[in-house]
């Protein structure tokens, strides 16, 4: 999933203006180099595949063993990925498309993300049964909160003092306090819920249910599951609609949801919950991410193992391109 | 007979995990019934590790499949304990009923022969009141059929499913042409009734169906000479009908013509395969093995995924009644994840779980039925087995 979507940042930026104003102001004006290239993970190929915006193959870069959820430092100058199997995390330099570093993790960590100015990392250790923060600095493990089994998606909130973990087995949202170092209270979703993404205000989360063809809606005010959208699929059965990744549009009007084996990508009215269009892409569609200008979704499809680039610039969105990303795609990350 | 028990077992595993243990106020037990010296286990034929076979008790997998949910049933102030007992034979049966029931047992899980586990049938309710009992070790579909009972839950596999799966397979490649190996026991007849009910149903045709005998006799020769025996040219493939396994393993590159063998060995109809790795399946199969220090197999997962939906029955109706429980696993009100990457529910015909099966192979997993393109106007998983206009079950309620 691209975590790093257009809600994110500007929650984020919040935090990074308060943390150095010389961040801030590179940030602030900056035209990046590669804007709009995707960097897709493959977890079987231990590579990230990088593509422009229109889908073309740029070049591929080795990295540490099972690639899979990534993110960018706040330079935008290194994309952080996490590896399963060699239980890492990797530093990629953009601009050289090198892994030029690795920091050692926990047994199979799958998620992550940082505090406001990205000095800890906490990340989903799913086979520890742990959420683990680390220090960027130094790679020393600062502390471990228990979770049920396989936790799996982790949203930071601006504050840098809540955190959000789903716990694949246990079927429920783990609310963390940070600072005290543990659980504030379970939520309970749907069965195998996912991943996190914000509302462009912040003031909702949206957590998918893969295994309940639903997204739970947490109010990150009180920390309570406020709504459930169920997605029923004319001519398809609920149990082939498995919501994974999601990605805001870029007005943070509606958001993008790939459906898994449905290989369906529903776009969703943030205010009436309703699905405005769904748009055909590959088997089991899993994340998403979206380019700079929101006018190209990107489906990354997990059991086909393409990416499927999707013009959503107009009022009915088409798939116009599907391309080859290595053997299990996991995440697409997108230069913003 | 001989009981063993395990006190407060999630309670000694959330504590192992650092999460913060209260003893919960509701403490359940979960009943196991095997047979002491049970043949299927015995160490000389478990290492043999025949495809389709069981390689560990039933209770290892039970136990991590309560383990698994630990966390849901601590957060409801629920508590499992797994009792188990082994009888030596079918006269011992009452005095484990009787003491399962002393410990308020509810939810059975049955690891044991068809003979014995059709006794328990008859004898569990009479002696324990409402029971759940849950079948994680036997394929027959006579239990799924003319013997099946309301309170009686199937979570591995059915022959039949096993089979359907098999030959969906090989519609989908276009491996229609079957040549089959059927040897004498009973096991192996009753898989081929059941290859060849798979057969008409997915348009496989069995060109020639020959007999085997494990033999060395050269009078034997053509019984047991696996090149005499898979000459037929017009096959694509062998079937081999082998309900022990020994036979079935050395079909495999001894065959006449250079044909895929499938079956008993070769390509193998399974619950569970521990290369699998898609939908979280390698998580669950590390947790296994490291549980018990070997490969999960499709026995395990029948009885963890038996662990999981007793969970989800207590989650579901806490208080209970059992036979609430049992009404909401039958109605498929509750839905479990079996890491298949599908919801699944129990059939409310025959008791049996639907899921996804592996057509496996000893290195890996190269396919999953129901296959892409197969249809089902209610639901594709239940293209595997008897639907409920053909199942034979009478006592559904």
């Amino acid at each position: 999933m691209r975590q790093w979507n257009v809600a994110r940042q500007g929650l984020k930026a919040i935090g990074r203006w308060a943390v150095g104003a010389s961040v801030a102001a590179l940030m602030a004006g900056a035209a990046w180099a590669n804007s709009g290239n995707v960097y897709v993970s493959s977890e079987k190929d231990n590579k990230l595949f990088v593509f422009n915006g229109k889908g073309d193959r740029l070049a591929e870069i080795p990295t540490c063993e099972r690639p899979r959820h990534m993110m960018f430092s706040l330079d935008r100058k290194q994309i952080f990925v996490c590896c399963g199997n060699s239980n890492e995390l990797g530093v990629v330099d953009v601009a050289t498309n090198k892994m030029v570093r690795t920091m050692a993790l926990g047994d199979s960590p799958e998620i992550f993300d940082f505090n406001a100015d990205q000095s800890v990392i906490y990340v989903s250790i799913e086979e520890e049964n742990v959420m683990a923060a680390y220090d960027m600095k130094s790679g020393s493990r600062l502390f471990d909160i228990a979770t049920a089994g396989e936790p799996e998606g982790i949203y930071v909130m601006p504050s840098g003092k809540i955190a959000y973990v789903t716990s694949e087995v246990g079927n429920v949202v783990h609310v963390m306090d940070l600072e005290n170092r543990k659980v504030l209270k379970d939520l309970k979703v749907g069965k195998r819920p996912r991943r996190f993404t914000p509302s462009a205000d912040g003031k909702e989360v949206w957590v998918s249910n893969e295994l309940s063809n639903s997204i739970s809606v947490i109010d990150t005010a009180t920390h309570t599951v406020k709504d459930t959208i169920v997605f029923k699929i004319q001519g398809m059965r609920n149990t082939d609609v498995q919501p994974v990744g999601m990605v805001l549009s870029k007005d943070g009007k509606s958001m993008w949801v790939g459906l898994g084996p449905s290989q369906r990508a529903a776009q969703v009215d943030m205010a009436t919950r309703k699905v405005l269009q769904l748009v055909q892409v590959g088997k089991r569609a899993w994340n998403v991410g979206m380019s700079p200008d929101g006018k190209t979704l990107y489906v990354v499809n997990g059991l086909s193992d393409d990416v499927t680039v999707v013009d959503v610039s107009g009022s009915q969105a088409r798939a116009v391109r599907t391309v080859a990303s290595g053997r299990v795609p996991h995440s697409a990350l997108v230069m913003p | 007979m001989i009981g063993r028990f395990w006190p407060g077992v999630l309670g000694v595993v959330l504590a192992l995990s650092g999460l913060p243990v209260s003893w919960a106020a509701s403490t359940h037990v979960v009943g196991v019934v095997e047979l002491n010296g049970d043949p299927r286990y015995s160490p000389r034929r478990t290492e043999r590790a025949y495809p389709g076979h069981p390689t560990s008790r039933a209770a290892e997998g039970l136990r991590l499949g309560l383990s698994d949910s630990g966390y849901e049933l601590r957060s409801q102030g629920l508590s499992v304990d797994v009792h188990v007992v082994a009888v030596r034979e079918a006269s011992e049966l009452p005095a484990a009923l009787k003491e399962l029931s002393a410990r308020k047992v509810g939810h059975l899980v049955a690891d044991l022969p068809p003979e014995l586990l059709g006794a328990l049938v008859q004898q569990a309710p009479g002696a324990m009141g409402s029971v759940v009992i849950f079948n994680t070790s036997q394929d027959d579909d006579g239990l799924r059929g003319t013997h099946c009972a309301p309170f009686l839950l199937h979570t591995l596999p059915s022959r039949a499913m096993l089979n359907d799966a098999l030959a969906q397979f090989l519609a989908a490649r276009k491996w229609t042409q079957v040549l089959s190996l059927t040897g004498p026991s009973p096991g192996d007849a009753l898989q081929q009734q059941a290859m060849e009910r798979s057969a008409r149903r997915f348009g496989v045709r069995l060109v020639e169906q020959k007999p085997f005998k494990l033999t060395g006799d050269p009078r034997e020769r053509d019984l047991g000479n696996v090149r005499l025996l898979t000459a037929n040219r017009q096959a694509d493939v062998v079937w081999v009908n082998d309900a022990d396994g020994e036979f079935a393993r050395t079909v495999p590159y001894n065959n006449n013509l250079p044909r895929p063998v499938v079956g008993a060995s070769g390509l193998t109809p399974l619950a569970w395969h521990p290369q699998h790795e898609r939908f979280g399946a390698p998580q669950l199969s590390r947790r296994f093995i490291r549980q018990t220090s070997k490969p999960m197999v499709g026995h395990d997962w029948a009885s963890w995924i038996a662990g999981r939906a007793i969970a989800a029955a207590l989650l579901a109706h806490p208080k209970g009644p059992v036979s609430e429980q049992l009404r909401a696993l039958r109605s498929g009100a509750i839905t479990l994840d079996g890491f298949k990457g599908k919801q699944l529910t129990f059939r409310s015909w025959d008791g049996q779980l639907r899921q996804p099966v592996f057509l496996s192979h000893g290195d890996g997993v190269a396919g999953m039925a129901p296959m892409d393109g197969v249809l089902h106007p209610t639901d594709v998983m239940d293209t595997l087995g008897f639907e409920e206009r053909e199942s034979a079950c009478r006592r559904r309620q």
